[in-house]
C-alpha cells in the first residue's frame, strides 16, 4: 500500500522516475520529473479543431437522411385537448408526425424525478415545451409542416415565480414533489445554530439574489439517429453524458440497452447544458425506428434557450454569528430556487445550494434550508459550479460585510479562518489537501492588495473572494456499486497505444488528459496514444462530463490501466535484459535498464516481447471514490474525493453617472494539485473568469409576461445571442492566473479539477470591488448599471432583496458535527440507531 | 463583380445553378434558391468546417471570406455568390502545411471546443491581411463579432499576435503560461 500522502504514482516497475532520469535517491526532493505531464504541449485534438475537420454532431450526415422539426408549446401552462396532425401529414415529403402518445414512459436525469416525456403527453409546462415532431425529406418541408400541426390547449393558471409557487398550490405543475408547487424542501441541522447565534457577539443577516443564466454553448444541440448495420439503434448526439442518455433512451423506447449505441461526438461547448437526456434525442431515435431512415435534428438558437437546464435563480437568506475574535460561531442558509418546469438535476441542485458552504472557512455549526419550486419556465439544472455559485456569492459578500464591521482586512480574515487540511466539516465532508491559503496569499501579493485595498479613491475599487469546488461527485446519479470511470488500453505491436473510455469531450480537453496520463506512465509521446471516447459501444462507462469529475476519475482509471500495461512490459523486458523488474525504466519511447539506460529497446519492441511472452497486451483500469463519512439522508450531495480551491481579486472602475461597472483586471489563483497541461489549464481558468464576469455583470435568463391581448403568456425575454448579453472580445479584462501546485493524494499524479472552480470567486469579488469603489452594496447579480444607480439613490445605499418568503420547511434532520459527538448519522431519522449498529458491526469486521 | 440578386419571383424550392470559386477551386452546383452560403457550403459541398451557432448573424461562427471581405455566411444568400470567390477554413492550409494562424491557435490553446475556431481564424486572417502588425486592441476589435464561450479570448489574442509574428518572418513566441507556486502538504507555500 502506497503512502497515502504521496500522489498516486505510477510505479509498478517500482517507484522509479520515468525517462532516463535516475530513480530518486533518499533525501532528494520529492518533485518528480515528467516527460509529457505538465508540459505546454499542443492538445491531441488540436489539429481537427484548427482545420475545421472535427466532426460535431451537426456535421454528421447520411444518405437518405430525414430532417426533424419540433412543434413547441406557445402557452406556458395548459392541458393538451387534442393535436391534429392531418394537414402536416398530408404535405409532400412528410414521412412521420409524432406526438406524446408514442412516448408513454417518463424519463429524467435523476431516478427521483422521472417527470419528462419525450413529447408532452397531456400537459405543457412552459413556452417552448416540445409537443410534436415532424419528420420530412428536407428541413424546409419539416419546418413548414410543423406550422400546420394544430394543438388545442385548455389554459391553466401560470406559476411565474417561486413566491407564486409557494402561494398557489393549485394547479400543480407536477403531481409529485413536496406538496403544491414545491418540488423539494430540505432541512439539515449540523449543531444548534439558533443557540450559537444567540450566544454570538453579533449576527449579520443578509438577503441575496442570484439571477438565473444559461450556458450558451456556441454549438446548438444536434442529434443524428439511425439503425446501424450492426442492428443497433445508434444515436449520435451533442451530449455530455452518453451513459445517462443510453439509460433514458432504453427506458423510453423500451429496447434492450445492448441494442442501443450512443455516440457523443466532440461538443462545441457544454458547461452543463448538455448533461440531461433530452426529448429531441429520444424522438429522433424513435423516428429512425419508424421510418427506417437516418433522422437528424439540429436545434435553433432559440430552442437552445428553451432546453436551458442553466443556473437556477436563487433567493438566499444568510445569517452568520460572529464572536469577539471574529470567528464564525454559527451559519445559517435558506435558499429558494426557481426550478422551472421539470426536475432535471434539481434535487441535487437544491442540496448544492448548501453543501459546500462549510469547506472554506471554519464553521463549527451550520444549518441549511433549501427549497426548489416548479414554475412555468424552461427547466433549470446544472451550470458550471452547479448550485454553488449562488450561496458562494452570498457567503463571500457577507464575509466582506463582517470584516467591514470588525474593521478587519477581508483577505487576512479568510487566511486566518481557512479550514485545515485533513479535516472534517460540520456537515461531514472530508477535506484532504487544501490550497486556500496559498491561493489567497498569491492574489493578495499579485494585486498589491495590502497597499491598494480601500485606498484607490472614489470610483475605483478592489474586491476579494475565495471558493471551493468538487473534483467529481462522490456518488453516481443512480445507485450502483460499479466504477464511475473505466479505461481500456490496447497496446499494438507498432508501439501505438489506443485508450478507450466513455468520457465525453466537451472542449475542456478530456481527450488530452487521457492521452497525457497514458503517455506519461508508459514513457511514450502523446501522439502515440490514440484516444477513442464518447461511444458506448467502444469504451467502458465513464459517467460523463459533469461535476468536474473527468480529470480525477477517468485520470485515475487511466493511470491504473497504464500501470498494468507497464507491468506486463516490464516483466518481459526484465527477463530479456536480465535485470530485476524494479530496474526497468520507461521513457522517450524506450524501455530500458535504469542502471544502464543504453541497454534496452524501443517501446514497440517491448510490446512485441510482452505479446510473445503472454499474449495480446490489453489492460483495464477503473475508479470508484471511497465512501464518505456522512450517513444522513442528503449526505450524498457534497462529498468528493478532493476539493479544489480558488481565490480572486477583481479591480473595477464604477461610473457613478451611468452605473456602469468596468472590470480593469482580475487576479486569480487556483489550487490545482498538479497541472497536467498548463496551456489548457490557463484556458479553463480564463474561461471560468470570463463566464463568472458575465454572470456578475450582465447575463440573465429573464422572462416577461405578454400583455393580455397576447395571452399573458410567460415568455423568455431574450432568446437570442444578440439580446442575451455576454462578454465579447472587447469586454474581457486582463486576467493574471496563478497555479498552486500541491499534489492531491486522490488525484492522478496529484491533479485536481480546474474547469469549474475558478468561476466561483468572480461574482462576489466583483460585488465586493463595487463596494470598495463607491460604498454601495449590490446584493444581487447581475450587477447592472440600473442596480448600481438604484443603490446609489437608496438611503440604505444598497440594492437587493429585503425579505425571504415563508416556506413550509420539513422537520430538520439533526446531524451532530464531528466535534459534538456525531458519527455522521442524523439522530432523529427513523431507524438511525439500528443503522448505526450495522455500521459499527461492518466497521469492526476485519 | 457582384452577380444580380435572385429575382424575388423565384419560389424557395426552385433550384438554381450556382457557379463560384471555393478555396481556389471552381464549383458548379444546383441548389435550392432559398439557401444561404452557409447552407450551400455545409450541405451541398460537404464543407462542414464552417459552423452555425445562430443563423442570425449574432455569433460569428459562420464567418468566411468572400472576395476578400469577411462576411457572415448565414446572412449571404448563396445566389449572391455567383461568379465570386470564397475562402473557408478548409482553404487555409497550404497543402500539408498549416497556416501560421492554425499553428498558433493550436499551440496557444486558442481552440478549446473548436466550434467558433473556423470563424475566428478567418476573421484573424482578414485582419492580418490588412494589418500585419496589429496591436492587442486591433485584434480584439477585429474579433469583436466572434463569440467565444470557452476561452475568455486572451489565448485567442495571443495566437493571432503570434501568427502575425510568424507571418512577418519572426520566431514564434512560446505560449504564455500561468505562474506556478508549489504548496506544502498542508497547502501552505514551501
Amino acid at each position: 500500500m502506497a503512502d497515502p500522502r504521496e500522489p498516486r504514482a505510477p510505479s509498478p516497475a517500482s517507484g522509479r522516475a520515468n525517462g532516463n532520469v535516475p530513480a530518486r535517491a533518499a533525501g532528494e526532493p520529492a518533485e518528480r520529473s515528467f516527460q509529457v505531464l505538465g508540459k505546454p504541449l499542443r492538445r491531441v485534438d488540436a489539429l481537427g479543431k484548427v482545420t475545421g475537420e472535427t466532426r460535431f454532431a451537426d456535421d454528421l450526415a447520411m444518405p437518405g437522411m430525414l430532417y426533424m422539426k419540433l412543434v413547441r408549446s406557445t402557452v406556458p401552462h395548459a392541458r393538451i385537448l387534442g393535436i391534429d396532425t392531418r394537414k402536416a401529414l398530408a404535405q409532400d415529403g412528410v414521412r412521420a408526425v409524432l406526438t406524446g402518445e408514442s412516448f408513454p414512459l417518463p424519463f429524467g436525469i435523476l431516478p427521483v424525478s422521472q417527470d419528462e416525456h419525450a413529447l408532452c403527453l397531456d400537459k405543457v409546462r412552459f413556452v417552448g415545451d416540445p409537443v410534436a415532431a415532424v419528420v420530412a425529406t428536407d428541413e424546409l418541408t419539416a419546418e413548414e409542416a410543423a406550422r400546420l400541426v394544430e394543438v388545442r390547449y385548455e389554459p391553466l393558471a401560470t406559476i411565474g415565480s417561486p413566491e407564486e409557487a409557494l402561494r398557489v398550490a393549485e394547479p400543480r405543475i407536477h403531481s409529485y414533489g413536496d406538496g403544491g408547487n414545491l418540488h423539494k424542501a430540505v432541512a439539515l441541522d449540523f449543531g444548534d445554530v439558533p443557540a450559537a447565534l444567540a450566544g454570538a457577539d453579533f449576527v449579520v443577516e443578509d438577503h441575496f439574489f442570484y439571477q438565473g443564466n444559461t450556458h450558451l454553448p456556441l454549438e446548438q444541440h444536434a442529434t443524428l439517429a439511425y439503425l446501424g448495420t450492426d442492428g443497433r439503434l445508434t444515436i449520435a448526439s451533442s451530449t455530455q453524458t452518453p451513459h445517462y442518455l443510453h439509460r433514458a433512451a432504453a427506458k423510453v423506447l423500451e429496447l434492450p440497452a445492448s441494442r442501443i449505441r450512443i455516440i457523443a461526438p466532440p461538443q462545441g461547448g457544454g458547461f452543463g447544458g448538455k448533461t440531461d437526456p433530452f426529448g429531441h434525442e429520444i424522438v429522433a431515435a424513435k423516428a429512425a425506428l419508424i421510418t427506417g431512415r437516418p433522422v437528424k435534428i439540429a436545434l435553433t438558437r432559440e430552442e437552445v434557450f428553451y432546453c436551458h437546464r442553466g443556473r437556477h435563480p436563487v433567493l438566499l437568506r444568510m445569517r452568520t454569528g460572529v464572536d469577539r475574535s471574529g470567528r464564525i460561531v454559527g451559519h445559517s442558509v435558506e435558499s429558494l430556487l426557481d426550478g422551472g418546469a421539470y426536475g432535471s438535476y434539481g434535487v441535487a441542485s437544491t442540496f448544492y445550494t448548501g453543501a459546500l458552504e462549510t469547506v472554506t472557512y471554519q464553521m463549527p455549526r451550520y444549518q441549511f434550508r433549501g427549497c426548489r419550486t416548479f414554475t412555468n419556465k424552461p427547466p433549470c439544472g446544472p451550470k458550471r459550479g452547479h448550485g454553488t455559485p449562488q450561496p458562494r456569492f452570498g457567503l463571500e459578500v457577507q464575509i466582506d460585510k463582517i470584516c467591514e464591521r470588525l474593521g478587519r482586512d477581508p483577505a487576512d480574515w479568510r487566511i486566518e479562518n481557512a479550514v485545515a487540511p485533513d479535516s472534517l466539516t460540520a456537515n461531514w465532508l472530508k477535506i484532504r489537501t487544501i490550497g486556500l491559503v496559498p491561493c489567497l496569499q498569491a492574489v493578495v501579493e499579485a494585486s498589491g492588495w495590502k497597499s491598494r485595498f480601500r485606498k484607490l479613491g472614489r470610483g475605483r475599487g478592489l474586491g476579494i473572494a475565495a471558493s471551493s469546488y468538487l473534483c467529481g461527485a462522490g456518488l453516481p446519479i443512480y445507485w450502483n456499486q460499479m466504477p464511475h470511470s473505466g479505461v481500456q488500453l490496447l497496446l499494438d505491436r507498432s508501439g501505438s497505444v489506443t485508450a478507450f473510455c466513455g468520457a465525453s469531450e466537451v472542449g475542456q480537453g478530456s481527450d488530452n488528459v487521457l492521452a497525457v496520463l497514458v503517455a506519461e506512465v508508459l514513457g511514450i509521446d502523446i501522439l502515440d496514444v490514440k484516444v477513442v471516447t464518447g461511444d458506448t459501444a467502444l469504451g467502458p462507462v465513464d459517467l460523463g462530463s459533469y461535476s468536474s469529475r473527468v480529470t480525477l476519475m477517468m485520470g485515475n482509471a487511466a493511470v491504473e490501466a497504464a500501470q498494468r500495461a507497464r507491468e506486463r512490459l516490464a516483466e518481459a523486458v526484465a527477463e530479456r535484459l536480465d535485470v530485476a523488474v524494479e530496474h526497468v525504466g520507461f521513457g522517450r519511447g524506450r524501455v530500458f535498464d535504469v542502471g544502464d539506460p543504453d541497454r534496452g529497446m524501443s517501446f514497440a519492441d517491448a510490446v512485441q516481447l510482452a505479446e510473445a511472452k503472454g499474449g495480446t497486451v490489453g489492460t483495464v483500469g477503473s475508479y470508484r471514490p471511497a465512501k464518505s463519512p456522512g450517513r444522513f439522508k442528503g449526505a450524498g450531495v457534497g462529498p468528493s474525493p478532493s476539493y479544489s480551491y480558488s481565490a480572486a481579486v477583481v479591480e473595477v472602475e464604477v461610473d457613478e453617472q451611468t452605473g456602469i461597472v468596468h472590470v480593469e483586471k482580475v487576479w486569480v489563483a487556483h489550487d490545482i494539485g498538479r497541472a497536467l497541461n498548463p496551456v489548457l489549464v490557463r484556458g479553463q481558468i480564463e474561461g471560468s473568469v470570463y463566464m463568472g464576469l458575465g454572470e456578475a455583470l450582465m447575463e440573465e435568463q429573464a422572462f416577461r409576461r405578454l400583455p393580455p391581448r397576447l395571452s399573458r403568456a410567460l415568455v423568455h425575454q431574450t432568446p437570442s445571442m444578440l439580446e442575451y448579453k455576454s462578454l465579447a472580445s472587447r469586454d474581457m479584462p486582463e486576467v493574471e492566473s496563478i497555479l498552486i501546485e500541491n499534489p492531491e493524494p486522490n488525484g492522478p499524479f496529484g491533479a485536481k479539477e480546474v474547469g469549474q472552480g475558478p468561476l466561483l470567486p468572480i461574482p462576489p469579488a466583483v460585488a465586493n470591488a463595487v463596494y470598495d469603489a463607491i460604498r454601495v452594496r449590490v446584493d444581487e447579480v447581475p450587477i447592472t448599471p440600473e442596480k448600481v444607480l438604484a443603490a446609489l439613490r437608496s438611503p440604505a445605499r444598497r440594492y437587493g432583496p429585503a425579505s425571504f418568503p415563508h416556506v413550509p420547511w420539513p422537520e430538520p434532520l439533526i446531524v451532530p458535527p464531528p466535534w459534538e459527538g456525531g458519527d455522521g448519522n442524523a439522530i432523529n431519522e427513523p431507524g438511525w440507531r439500528e443503522q448505526r449498529e450495522r455500521q459499527r458491526e461492518e466497521a469492526a469486521k476485519p | 463583380m457582384n452577380a444580380p440578386l435572385v429575382p424575388l419571383t423565384v419560389a424557395p424550392r426552385e433550384k438554381l445553378r450556382l457557379a463560384f470559386t471555393v478555396n481556389e477551386e471552381a464549383r458548379d452546383v444546383v441548389v435550392a434558391s432559398y439557401k444561404t452560403l452557409l447552407e450551400v457550403l455545409r450541405e451541398d459541398l460537404g464543407l462542414t468546417g464552417t459552423k452555425h451557432g445562430c443563423e442570425l448573424g449574432e455569433c460569428g461562427a459562420c464567418a468566411v471570406i468572400l472576395d476578400g471581405e469577411l462576411v457572415l455566411s448565414c446572412l449571404v444568400a448563396a445566389m449572391e455568390c455567383q461568379g465570386r470567390c470564397t475562402t473557408t477554413v478548409e482553404g487555409l492550409r497550404e497543402g500539408p502545411r498549416l497556416h501560421p494562424l492554425q499553428d498558433a491557435f493550436a499551440d496557444h490553446g486558442a481552440a478549446q471546443c473548436g466550434y467558433g475556431t473556423p470563424g475566428m481564424l478567418l476573421a484573424a486572417k482578414s485582419l492580418l491581411e490588412r494589418t500585419p502588425d496589429p496591436s492587442r486592441d486591433q485584434i480584439a476589435e477585429a474579433l469583436s463579432g466572434q463569440i467565444c464561450r470557452c476561452t475568455g479570448y486572451a489565448q485567442i489574442f495571443d495566437a493571432v499576435a503570434a501568427a502575425a509574428r510568424m507571418m512577418r518572418g519572426e520566431p514564434a513566441p512560446a505560449p504564455h503560461l500561468p505562474s506556478v507556486q508549489r504548496g506544502g502538504s498542508d497547502g501552505r507555500p514551501t
